[in-house]
């Protein structure tokens, strides 16, 4: 409990103990019934005073219409009519209400931060009198640290000794380990499982991955929702015409039918149920519940905003290499012509590439390792745009595009497929050719059959050429993509789509973050992938994935869409309530009592409501 | 430049309230205040900053009283 939470904790006992002797008083029968009222005074100043007070300096600031202002008039009213119980244990229970709703707020934004569990205690530096025990904040960047199994690792650096597993789920909530030997680097917030490791700082703890993770999702409830700007706009209304309602219940009927006291009551009753507090309070509270939950899965959002926007996307639009596809090369396929045996054209491709520094011949040469190759390898050459050609027991090797084959005067036979194409001869004699393509990720299919079922266009644009930008689309399914596109090019058409979805729905464009930051502004949500560790990314970008699983995008959706959802049951639920307690009030078949408990119920199933979000989403 | 800063509000209307009284304040580009974070943010010039946080504590005690800034 804060100071202030104990504040009004003691404050409600005084006034609630101060309570029960006046009424006890009140039954005493040769008791002047000052003695009893002198008691609700004190009851009433011990749990009232400070709303009492908020009021008063509201009507000063010209900023009349509040809860204080409504609770004021409410209770104060109350006494007047002689009913100084009423007024007390209203006073006593919305102060119950709001010290319940301040709990309930720490409570879920430690929830919250807990599930973010990756803030290290301390860092174990090197120094020259040994080990010390140390506050992360005051390492300075290029210590030493030790890092023993079990612990976190506190701040980003770069191994110098020792090889171990690394848990990164609570930075990805992947739960595969990831291996780190000597010169890898690693970020603050995985925890070290198998041995001791030696690690050289690089950054400070504050620019650290860990940092930077928390700070953005505490952060994220600043950067506010449409949804919950308009609901604080509404609230501002709805309190004065509330309000004046009261006042009109007041008087009108009474008027007409006479019996002021009764009318008088019930729109006191009235003000008290129309309280606002649950509704602004519910709405960013689930906000942040969905903000924390994802940020659980490895996907941090940047804000309210990003929620909503993730919840409408209507396209999204997926960069090729990198991002659905590894970027890496490998062997697709080995296709020996007729006569020709698969391991030969493996064995000359990889003996052609002995000397050179190509990154494809690099990619055969990983590919025939453990094979038996041709010896006596000698007058290597190697033309730029056709490729090598050199001397071998198996005789003179080519391997090349076309054009090399041309020249040399092999006769071969030519293939459209997409991707890297190497054509092998030996001595004279066509092997076949060897096809090398970039990969698709494992998740890559996953993701846009899910997309796909959630109702998404996808759409893939790439710098690449239309012959393997057409493969990996027609392999995942993807019916719409745009090859041989310049960066700026990517903006211009993603602002294309997001001019043909007028507002109905969002765009979204996820991209490895590296040469996309234009593309990842302009996009109503810009996904960074794979951004562990990543900065200019994570600045760009509005969503960020911390490893480069790309289900987590149509995950995200999800959850953003079950927070809209639950935002909405909030504000209908609570209105709703609000409404029905009101029309109650107005023909007195709800009093003051049940009004507050509305009020306090309303917010307590909103409170509960919201924090639904925080359980694990798979 | 923004700047976030760890804050003290009692409640979400209190601090639409706030957030509503430090955006007036002559100098500030944008502020927001969260209630579940307790967290505020400014953006404003650099050089300007010392005095408007004073400014803002100002403002924000006088819509609501148990409104704190800690520096």
């Amino acid at each position: 409990m804060t100071k202030k939470e104990k504040k009004r904790t003691r404050n409600i006992i005084i006034s609630a103990v101060l309570t029960v002797i006046a009424v006890l008083l009140s039954r005493i029968e040769n008791l002047h019934p000052a003695v009893s009222a002198a008691v609700y005074l004190l009851a009433y100043a011990a749990s009232g005073l400070d709303v009492l007070l908020k009021a008063i300096s509201g009507i000063r600031n010209g900023d009349v219409f509040d809860e204080n202002f409504l609770m004021a008039v409410a209770t104060l009213g109350a006494a007047a009519l002689g009913d100084f119980r009423e007024a007390v244990s209203v006073m006593l229970f919305y102060q119950i209400g709001e010290l319940f709703q301040s709990l309930a707020v720490n409570r879920s934004r430690k929830n919250i931060s807990s599930l973010m569990d990756i803030r290290p205690d301390t860092a174990n530096l090197e120094t020259e009198e040994g080990l010390v025990e140390t506050d992360p904040e005051d390492v300075p960047a290029g210590s030493v640290i030790i890092v023993r199994p079990g612990e976190k690792i506190p701040i980003d650096g770069v191994v110098l000794e020792g090889s171990s597993e690394l848990n990164t789920a609570a930075l990805t909530g992947e739960s595969r380990p990831r291996s780190v030997s000597e010169g890898d680097d690693v970020i603050s917030g995985c925890i070290n499982t198998e041995a001791v490791l030696r690690i050289k700082t690089t950054k400070e703890f504050s620019d650290s991955t860990v940092s930077r993770i928390l700070e953005l999702v505490e952060n994220s409830s600043l950067k506010k929702a449409r949804t919950e700007a308009f609901i604080t706009r509404f609230a501002r209304y709805y309190t004065p015409t509330v309000c004046i309602a009261a006042l009109l219940l007041a008087v009108v009927p009474s008027l007409i039918f006479g019996s002021w006291k009764q009318w008088i009551h019930r729109a006191l009753s009235f003000l008290v149920i129309s309280c606002p507090c649950a509704l602004l309070l519910s709405i960013p509270l689930a906000f942040f519940g969905a903000i924390g939950g994802a940020s659980r899965s490895g996907i941090l959002i940047k804000g309210g905003t990003d929620v909503e926007s993730l919840a409408d996307i209507g396209t999204v639009v997926m960069d090729k290499t990198g991002t659905l596809t590894n970027g890496t090369f490998s062997v697709s396929g080995v296709y020996p012509a007729d006569g020709a045996t698969e391991d030969k054209l493996i064995r000359c491709a990889a003996a052609a590439e002995t000397y050179s520094t190509h990154p494809i011949a690099r990619v055969l040469r990983e590919y025939a390792i453990g094979m038996d190759l041709p010896s006596d390898i000698a007058e290597a050459s190697e033309t730029a745009g056709h490729g090598v050609k050199v001397r071998s027991s198996e005789g003179v090797i080519l391997a090349g595009n076309g054009k090399l084959m041309n020249a040399e005067g092999i006769p071969y036979t030519p293939t459209d497929m997409s991707g890297t194409i190497v054509y092998v001869a030996a001595d004279g004699r066509y092997l076949g050719f060897i096809r090398i393509s970039d990969t698709l990720k494992a998740s890559a299919a996953e993701a846009v059959r899910m997309l796909k079922t959630q109702g998404v266009k996808c759409v893939m644009l790439t710098g690449d050429s239309e012959n393997s930008a057409a493969a990996v689309a027609s392999e995942l399914g993807i019916s719409d993509h745009r090859s041989g596109l310049l960066p700026e090019d990517k903006v211009t058409h993603v602002e294309t789509l997001i001019t043909d979805a007028a507002g109905k729905s969002t765009v979204a464009f996820a991209g490895d973050g590296i040469n996309d930051a234009p593309v990842l502004m302009r996009a109503d949500v810009g996904i960074a992938m794979g951004a562990l560790g990543s900065d200019a990314a994570i600045e760009a970008a509005d969503v960020v994935l911390m490893d480069d699983d790309l289900t987590k995008i149509p995950k995200a959706m999800e959850l953003s869409r079950r927070c809209m959802r639950i935002v909405r049951e909030n504000i209908v639920f609570a209105l709703a309530t609000k409404a029905v307690c009101m029309i109650l009030g107005a023909f007195g078949a709800a009093g003051m009592w049940s009004a507050i408990f509305a009020d306090v119920g309303v917010m307590v199933l909103s409170v509960l409501n919201s924090t639904r979000l925080l359980r694990k989403t798979e | 430049m923004k700047k976030r800063f760890n804050i003290e509000v009692d409640c979400a209307a209190c601090a639409a309230k706030v957030e509503r009284a430090i955006c007036e304040i002559p100098g500030i580009k944008s502020a927001s205040v969260s209630f579940v974070t307790q967290k505020l943010s400014l953006e404003a010039d650099e050089s300007a900053f010392p005095a408007i946080l004073d400014e803002c504590l100002k403002a924000g005690r006088k819509v609501e009283p148990g409104f704190e800034i800690e520096f």
